[in-house]
């Protein structure tokens, strides 16, 4: 009997060591098949079909927009599955880890505007050269969205999905009760050409405005928009940091600078909870918005806001935001997934998702197409948001992007212009952190 | 591995398998099977079951090293090797070396310092609100009550409840504009708060959210010390004369001392990892804490640095400072705890 209860218990041990062992190589094993082959695409199912795989971030509205089913209707071979991650600051340190490791990557990456100067510069040889690749051409894009995508000696890393060419989104029933027009002709032409006209409505709005309402939402948000307009902020195009005294942040700061002191702002954060509950209780006026922020105005204002905000042109062309989407060399049916993303980039179907998702196409070919150039927007009195950001879109100048741009724009937002703008600091000491803090982040 | 031979059926081997094997028994098997055999089996099997004892507890205990030694001790020893390199999370693989260059730089980096002090601030303003509620609310569930599990589980919700789902309740309660605090401030004529953009009120916002998240946990601990409090002891000084607060402070908490040692030094540690309460509370962009750094932790600092930054040496040496000042705390708590014995 004992023999048999040591035997039983050795034999329990034995499983238990060979479960945990195999359960910890298995635990490898899932992972690099995850890594190499399962999601890095090549695996065949039953029908032989191929799979796809497409990481994003955000709403990138592909499937939303069904463009993945009239792919894969148009190749019954093919199957697409999307991986979304919400936010961009985990998804983009994430695909860097990957692109590291070799492993881990799907067939085709999004990359986001902020992040695109440094996959180019650092990653590029781990990407598939698309330039030439068949259904690509280079003539389909504007010029400055194809250069950011692309490497000094001409490979191309990423195409060019989606831009965000600004317009100013202003309240008809608060500009009305301030003495502004609110024609979105009359509006444009306010503050056409110069952002300090733009301030100077603002000082107008504060001096007439309704109580308890502000011009604008933040000092921040003015900050970014007036610098987008620029070629140049915070890198010159050898690559040197100039923020110092770029003469794009220097107007900016000072437009921003005037917001803040002189109380035409809400005080708010960007995307911040505080904001969103601004936009229901409508209590700015303007904002700055390229067409992606016509869904979340839309969204957050909801139906007390329907009516009353439009969108005017902005006192100058500026972009802000918009994505790019690439083939990682480690991926396994490279062939199928660049066929995929030449065609998920083409103008026909950038205009498709303009018109379910209101991403604006970087492709000029596709403003000529009645879903562009026909589109209105309802929630903002019929506004011909089509034409109106087709017009924007071919005045950006081809911003230069550094690789350290977000943590520089974030620095002066989040920093810099918050302590003068919610904590009373003087201009001179926000400019001062904000340098600190840039110095901390640029330093190697 | 050697095949087992001799267990080719229990039945062969019936009264072989002794607790005690360098006995010596009577085998059945020596009967029918030559002598020197069954003792070379014997001593096989005696070596064996030797073997057994002495090896088989650390099989059993090996699995909690080995997910120790590749979750714990590894990311440790290569986060302390990778703080002495200059590597960027853009090319994790390209690692300069530069010695304790990450190190010398913190002790001059006074996001460094600002965050060490939010980080100690904060975990004062936590940790003590915290545990003193715990003793009391730990004192009340210990009277006789109605639906005494009712009030046990409901003080033990907050801790089940995630951090996101709290803090972003929290964030709404103190919003600057609609925030529910504020409102109450302005209703009874005291004005509003911007609870974020001060250094103190932000902090205090951030401890409230540790607090109500803990509080319940730690009292649940106090609790069941109580109750493995000796009634003699009460009864006592009962007899003695002592009020029920005399009683609290002369035998319930002399009572607890190991068990509050334990408690300061869980919230200790939790307090230094803060991280999750400010990131959140801090909105878009959290990993900041706030335009001055106001209420940002070391935790927060780390992340901003690694992967916002993407300094992951000078993250590493943050998380290895911390670890190092956590060390420190630890033994102040030893030393404390041993003067409090010998006190005793």
């Amino acid at each position: 009997m004992r023999t048999s209860t040591r035997t039983r218990r050795r034999a329990v041990v034995v499983a238990a060591v060979v479960a945990l062992g195999a359960g910890l190589l298995g635990g490898c094993a899932e992972d690099s098949d995850e890594g190499t082959g399962g999601s890095g695409g090549g695996k065949e199912n039953a029908q032989g079909k191929t799979t796809l795989e497409i990481g994003t971030f955000g709403v990138f509205g592909y499937k939303q927009a069904g463009l993945y089913d009239e792919y894969m209707k148009l190749n019954p071979d093919i199957v697409i599955k999307e991986d979304v991650t919400e936010r961009n600051d985990t998804y983009y340190p994430e695909l860097l880890t990957h692109l590291a490791a070799n492993s881990g990557l799907q067939d085709i990456q999004a990359v986001e505007v902020g992040n695109i100067n440094e996959i180019v510069t650092t990653q590029a040889d781990k990407f598939e050269d698309l330039s030439k690749a068949p259904g690509v051409d280079k003539a389909n894009w504007l010029d400055w969205k194809w250069a950011q995508g692309s490497t000094k000696d001409g490979r191309t890393v990423a195409l060019g999905t989606d831009i965000g060419p600004m317009g100013l989104c202003y309240r008809k029933d608060l500009f009305k009760k301030a003495g502004l027009p609110t024609d979105r002709e009359a509006v444009g032409k306010l503050w056409a050409g110069d952002w300090q006209k733009y301030v100077d409505a603002g000082k107008q709005y504060k001096a007439k405005g309704p109580k308890g309402t502000t011009f604008t939402d933040s000092a921040a948000g003015l900050f970014a928009a007036v610098n987008n307009g620029y070629a140049e902020r915070f890198y010159d195009a050898g690559g040197e940091l100039i923020y110092k005294d770029s003469p794009a942040v220097k107007t900016a700061w000072d437009l921003a600078m005037q917001a803040a002191e002189g109380g035409l702002t809400a005080k708010l954060k960007q995307f911040d909870k505080a904001w969103d509950q601004a936009y229901a209780n409508g209590t700015f006026a303007t904002v700055s918005c390229p067409p992606w922020m016509l869904g979340y105005i839309k969204e957050k204002a909801g139906t007390a806001g329907e009516d009353q905000w439009d969108v005017a042109a902005a006192p100058k062309p500026a972009n802000w935001g918009g994505s790019f989407i690439g083939v990682p060399k480690a991926g396994k049916n490279k062939a199928e997934a660049i066929k995929l993303a030449a065609w998920l980039t083409a103008p026909e179907q950038q205009a498709k998702l303009f018109d379910k998702q209101a991403s604006f196409p970087s492709t000029p070919p596709a403003y000529e197409m009645d879903v562009v150039s026909g589109a209105k927007n309802p929630y903002f009195g019929d506004a011909p948001t089509g034409q109106l950001f087709a017009e924007a879109a071919k005045g950006i100048p081809t911003l230069v992007i550094g690789p350290k741009d977000q943590q520089i724009g974030t620095a002066f937002g989040d920093v810099g212009i918050l302590q003068v703008e919610q904590q009373g600091k003087s201009p001179a000491e926000g400019w001062k952190a904000a340098l600190k803090e840039i110095d901390n982040a640029v330093d190697g | 591995m050697r095949p087992y031979t001799d267990q080719s059926g229990p039945a062969a081997s019936p009264s072989s398998g002794d607790a005690v094997p360098d006995r010596p028994t009577a085998a059945v098997a020596a009967v029918e099977r030559p002598v020197a055999a069954g003792d070379r089996r014997r001593k096989w099997r005696s070596r064996r079951y030797r073997w057994d004892t002495k090896y088989s507890p650390y099989a059993f205990v090996a699995p909690f090293f080995v997910f120790f030694a590749a979750f714990g001790v590894f990311p440790l020893l290569y986060t302390g090797w990778s703080s002495l390199h200059r590597v960027s999370l853009s090319a994790p693989n390209d690692m300069e070396w530069v010695g304790l260059h990450n190190y010398t730089r913190l002790l001059e980096d006074e996001f460094f310092w600002n965050a060490l002090r939010n980080t100690f601030t904060i975990g004062v303003l936590s940790t003590v609100p915290q545990l003193l509620m715990a003793l009391g609310i730990a004192h009340l569930l210990n009277y006789r009550l109605r639906a005494s599990a009712f009030f046990r589980v409901a003080i033990l919700t907050p801790y089940a409840t995630s951090v996101a789902a709290a803090t972003l309740v929290f964030v709404l309660l103190f919003g600057r504009d609609y925030g529910m605090i504020n409102w109450a401030l302005e209703g009874v004529g005291l004005g509003k708060v911007d609870w974020q953009s001060g250094t103190l009120s932000s902090q205090v916002a951030v401890s409230t959210i540790v607090i109500w998240r803990w509080t319940g946990y730690n009292a649940l601990i106090y609790l069941a010390a109580m109750q493995a409090v000796p009634n003699d002891l009460y009864e006592s000084a009962a007899l003695d004369g002592a009020t029920r607060w005399q009683q609290f402070l002369h035998v319930t908490i002399p009572s607890l001392r190991p068990t509050i040692l334990f408690t300061v030094v869980v919230s200790t540690i939790g307090a230094t990892q803060l991280f999750g309460e400010p990131l959140l509370f801090g909105g878009a962009g959290g990993q900041k804490g706030g335009a001055s750094h106001q209420f940002q932790t070391l935790g927060l600092y780390l992340y901003e640095q690694g992967w916002f930054n993407f300094h992951l040496g000078r993250a590493s040496a943050i998380a290895w400072a911390m670890f190092l000042i956590l060390l420190i705390v630890a033994g102040v708590h030893l030393l404390i705890a041993r003067r409090l014995r010998k006190s005793q």
